[in-house]
């Protein structure tokens, strides 16, 4: 009986993944009550739900608003602007006569320490979810989930502040030893990975063959970290990987600021991907153990799968949160300009934290230009948020909603 | 192919509580041995120690000997993935992958064994749906949600996903009692006919099904909620419901129980 | 009963059902794990790393394939990846656990230099980069009156969204507000900041008080309530809104006597995580309350501080003192944070039985 009213109410409420892609939603039946919803409803009843309504209109006009207050600032901004908007990497809105300012350094750091930060946290916080829920005995596992749950709720300027005292200065010697050892990553990884797979391809498409290309790919990446790392150790020609470091210099770096987001939103998208897996019915995992799984068979069979639209939706909340993150990046990054590969050098800002920067000492074009900037970030964080949506509606059909 | 399972004073235990005590019995080969009794009794225990399936429960555990061919499952050196290669299980409630399609979970267990070659996965799927009284329904939607079937044409898909990877028995869990009267007819029918190739080994709480379906019948009761189940009796269908030796067994097949 | 075809004790098994499978020594895990930790700590010695944490990066790694190798030699590939797979989630929870835990324990540690009575009775009003005192008071009155103000409006205000889609919402404007409740979720706080500044100070003229900060919050708070509200709500057992219509109990007095009451600790709980998060916010007070090292008790007249502004601008004084109370006041901030959290906990725990 308990999962009734949850079920008819999915019908009512879009968000769930079960409405099939587009398409009209059956009417609610939850929320109707059948006949006696049109015989006379009282002035005290009509009130009440457009009271509720009314709320409902002041968050769209509030959306509305905040695009709308955010354009019309930027524009005037812009349109002071002399130089690309677009394609310019410096940031000079406040030279009287003559602003000339850009994006493109800003959102290249933007985008950077977020992709540094979601790469390191989503395997590690989905291993965290799995062990947690799949591997630790039933009381280890609630312990753990609740301080998941509590580290996920620490402010991001406690991250930032502890980043900027203590992190930053333990990783010069990881960052130094990373730009030593592996100077072509990630190019020779990556084309390992690229050979490993059309190796995998040519031979699914023979007649005998398998169709695994998991396993040549592995080896592919594998033998690329090998020869970087005997590049490394053979000193070889360096300034073309992303560890490289041409100044010589490493300290702030992208990586590190990537890192430090990488921690922060490490516990958020863990505390929802343990929900995610919590969810996943014994049902299935029995299913897969009785087909003779492993426990690791189990949850590739079961529990990933079920838990994928879960956990998409979870990283692309923490890639959100890791995008829009100002305070510590504003912490940990040195705020200069300009677009390098070069990860691991003392370099790089991103819009948020551009924002928080500059705000203080800026006149109305610098202000209106930082507006525009956070236009930018507004865009593209709820571009996220769309695709993350999509994903998970292109999924549904073959999700445990479709049951 | 098929196997004979003997089962040797079994006592399974969930933490500290013995759910079931002193469990013997010898299960025949290519044949349909059902399991029934009052709810609680332990029939889905002693089914789920046949292939170790009861280690899925945290702290639950296993005293005596189950020996498949002479084999101790039980044994040092047996690995439970292997058991349950050779022993498949069917649930109550049918619980195809919902993430897969009818394709992918009649293959998932092949996949598991490494079976990649697609061609032979392809005749796998048709064997296996078609000894599943399955193939003429499916046969054109196979990349279609499994979940998508009805219920019983879901559990005939379990059936084919646990017989595709070729066991020797066949454990079914009260495989009909969610289904409609149809759909339970389709099952009892395949039941039949896979007699022919596999031990099984079902429990149900339906006694025309067991009387309808099985050559032996092993009879569990208890005493009362918290003491072990035990196994009463155990015969030839026939016997049981026509003969029983026990005073109990009759009482509960002519509904008299309790 | 059943007459037992006995195998005879100790007669070699055959094993033609091939339920055994080849398992790992018992010795060989600690073999690999002694290779795998001596070889890290040799090539610590030998190339110029210089990081604990990389020791034992390189001896899980080492352990992991050691492991696997061995593994697929004798348990074959299967077995492997299991084992691969496991030893790969336990790293992955121990490596995560490592700097998680170091930032809470830092915190404390650090926060208890200057954890005094001083800290939480003093502003730093006249306190010169020099001084050694100075305190968080008036930035802890600060964080207090804002998120008060913002949970008087963003509180009733969300409940309301959520009862409109979860009791009368349907169709396409509730998709609607729904699709942006998530985006609003979503919503970088910086931009809140923005927005406030762009609409309540530029364009309605107010100036930087502590309820301009309290407006954004508003902004950052409404979707987790909404959301929160919304999923507790859909958890009232239909069966009770008929049990109600069927007494001719009005739709308004139903959701208001029936469907709230019922749902209220889920609401609540909710509601206090809501807080918590945004208690935490830097950046959007950073655009609208401007900071006020004096005592400024009045949210709606002058500038105010708040404990994370506090923390941000002290940890970017060069003082060794300013960090010191940057610490202390991020102490404060984790314990308010906690002590939410543990709250809505509470509730929750209590009312679920
Ligand atoms: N996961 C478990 N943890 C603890 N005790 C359990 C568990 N599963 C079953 N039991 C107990 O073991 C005993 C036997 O249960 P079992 O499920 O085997 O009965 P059953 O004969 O299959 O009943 P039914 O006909 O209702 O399915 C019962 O007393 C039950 O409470
Ligand atoms: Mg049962």
């Amino acid at each position: 009986m308990t999962t009734e009213p949850a079920a008819q109410t999915a019908g009512s409420a879009p968000s769930e993944p079960g409405g099939t892609g587009g398409g009209e939603s059956p009417p609610s039946t939850s929320t109707s009550t059948g006949p006696r919803s049109k015989a006379k409803v009282s002035f005290a009843d009509a009130t009440f739900k457009n009271v509720t309504r009314l709320c409902g209109f002041l968050l769209l006009a509030l959306m509305a608003a905040i695009a709308l207050f955010l354009v019309l600032k930027a524009t005037d901004a812009l349109g002071d602007n002399k130089a690309n908007f677009f394609t310019t990497e410096t940031w000079f809105p406040n030279e009287s006569g003559n602003p000339r300012f850009g994006i493109a350094a800003l959102l290249f750091g933007t985008v950077v320490t977020a992709a540094v930060a979601m790469i390191i946290a989503v395997p590690v916080a989905v291993g965290i979810a799995l062990y947690i829920t799949n591997y630790a005995p039933r009381r280890v596992g609630d312990a753990l989930g609740y301080i998941v749950d509590l580290l996920a709720a620490v402010p991001s300027v406690i991250y930032g502040l502890w980043g900027l005292a203590i992190l930053a200065p333990h990783m010069n010697g990881t960052q130094l030893w990373l730009s030593q050892y592996l100077p072509w990553f990630p190019w020779t990884p990556l084309g390992g990975a690229i050979l490993g797979l059309a190796f995998g391809l040519i031979r699914r498409a023979a007649p005998t063959g398998s169709s695994s290309v998991g396993t040549p790919i592995t080896l592919g990446v594998v033998l690329g970290v090998v020869v970087s790392l005997i590049a490394g150790i053979a000193d070889a020609p360096d300034d073309i990987g992303i560890f490289s470091t041409p100044s010589g210099q490493v300290g702030r770096s992208i990586f590190v600021a990537g890192i430090v987001l990488a921690i922060m939103v490490l516990p958020i998208v863990a505390a929802i991907s343990r929900e995610v897996f919590k969810q996943v019915p014994i049902a299935h995992k029995e299913a897969a153990f009785a087909l003779g799984a492993t426990r690791w068979e189990m949850i590739r069979t079961a529990v990933l799968p079920y838990g994928k639209p879960g956990v998409i939706s979870a990283s692309m909340l923490g890639l959100g949160r890791a995008m829009g993150e100002t305070i510590a990046v504003a912490l940990v990054l040195p705020a200069s300009f300009g677009i390098s590969v070069h990860f691991l050098e003392p370099a790089g800002n991103t819009i948020a934290a551009n924002i928080a920067n500059g705000f203080g000492d800026s006149n109305d074009t610098g202000r209106g230009a930082l507006i525009a900037s956070g236009l930018v970030l507004f865009i593209v964080t709820m571009l996220v948020n769309i695709a993350a949506r999509a994903i998970i509606a292109r999924r549904a059909e073959f999700s445990g909603a479709a049951s | 192919m098929a196997t004979r399972i003997d089962i040797q004073g079994l006592n399974v235990f969930y933490g500290k509580f013995k759910a079931v005590a002193g469990v013997n019995l010898a299960i025949e080969p290519k044949n349909v041995t059902a399991f029934i009794g009052p709810s609680g009794c332990g029939k889905s225990t002693v089914l789920r120690t046949l292939n170790r399936m009861h280690e899925v429960i945290p702290g639950a555990s296993v005293e005596g000997k189950v020996l498949l061919d002479g084999e101790d499952l039980y044994g040092a050196g047996v690995d439970p993935v292997n058991v349950r290669r050779q022993v498949g299980m069917v649930f109550q409630r049918p619980n195809p992958f919902p993430t897969m399609s009818i394709y992918e979970n009649v293959v998932a267990g092949l996949k598991l064994n490494g079976t990649r070659k697609k061609s032979l996965l392809d005749t796998r799927v048709e064997e296996s749906l078609r000894g599943a009284n399955l193939w003429e329904e499916v046969k054109d939607r196979l990349g279609r949600p499994g979940a998508g079937l009805s219920g019983g044409q879901q559990q005939r898909l379990c059936i084919a996903r646990a017989i595709a990877v070729e066991p020797q028995v066949l454990l079914m869990d009260e495989p009909c009692s969610a289904l409609d009267p149809i759909s339970t007819l389709a099952i009892e029918d395949l039941i039949a006919k896979l007699k022919s190739s596999y031990t099984i080994v079902i429990v149900t709480h339906n006694m025309q099904q067991a009387s309808r379906v099985s050559d032996a019948t092993a009879f569990f009761s208890l005493e009362a909620t918290g003491q072990p189940g035990k196994l009463i009796e155990y015969d030839k269908t026939t016997k049981i419901f026509t003969s029983p030796t026990e005073k109990r067994t009759e009482d509960y097949i002519s509904g008299r129980f309790g | 009963m059943s007459t037992l075809t006995a195998a005879p004790e100790g007669a070699p098994v055959t094993d033609k059902l091939r339920l055994h499978g080849n398992k790992l020594p018992a010795f060989a895990l600690p073999v690999i794990a002694v290779v795998s930790v001596g070889v890290s700590l040799l090539l610590y010695f030998a190339t110029p790393m210089d990081s604990e944490i990389q020791i034992l990066l390189l001896s899980l790694l080492l352990f992991a394939a050691g492991q696997t190798i061995a593994s697929s030699l004798i348990e074959g590939g299967r077995r492997a990846r299991d084992r691969f797979a496991t030893t790969l989630l336990i790293g992955a929870f121990l490596l995560a656990m490592v700097p998680l835990v170091a930032v809470l324990v830092t915190v404390i540690s650090k926060g208890a230099a200057r954890f005094d009575y001083d800290f939480f009775t003093h502003s730093m009003r006249g306190v010169s980069a020099r001084d050694h005192g100075g305190g968080a008071y008036a930035a802890i009155i600060g964080t207090l009156e804002q998120i008060a103000l913002a949970s008087l409006i963003a509180v009733p205000f969300g409940v309301l969204v959520s009862i409109y889609l979860v009791e009368y919402g349907r169709g396409r404007i509730s998709r609607t507000i729904s699709f942006f409740v998530d985006v609003l979720t979503g919503l970088p706080s910086i931009i809140a900041g923005l927005f406030i500044y762009a609409f309540y100070l530029i364009v309605l003229g107010a100036p930087q008080t502590g309820f301009a900060g309290s407006l954004a919050l508003i902004i950052l708070m409404i979707p987790t309530v909404v959301r929160s509200s919304e999923e507790m709500l859909k958890l009232v057992p239909n069966e009770l809104r008929e049990a109600s219509f069927a007494l001719g109990v009005e739709r308004w007095r139903t959701i208001l006597k029936v469907v709230i009451p019922t749902a209220l600790p889920g609401i609540v709980t909710g509601v206090m995580l809501a807080i918590a998060r945004v208690a935490g916010e830097t950046a959007p007070l950073l655009l609208t309350i401007f900071g006020n090292d004096s005592i400024n008790n009045d949210p709606f007249s002058g500038h105010q501080s708040a404990l994370p502004l506090y923390i941000f601008t002290e940890a970017q004084k060069p003082q060794s003192w300013a960090v010191d109370r940057a610490w202390s006041a991020a102490l404060t901030l984790i314990i308010i944070v906690m002590l939410l959290n543990l709250i809505a906990r509470f509730i929750a725990r209590r009312t679920k039985v």
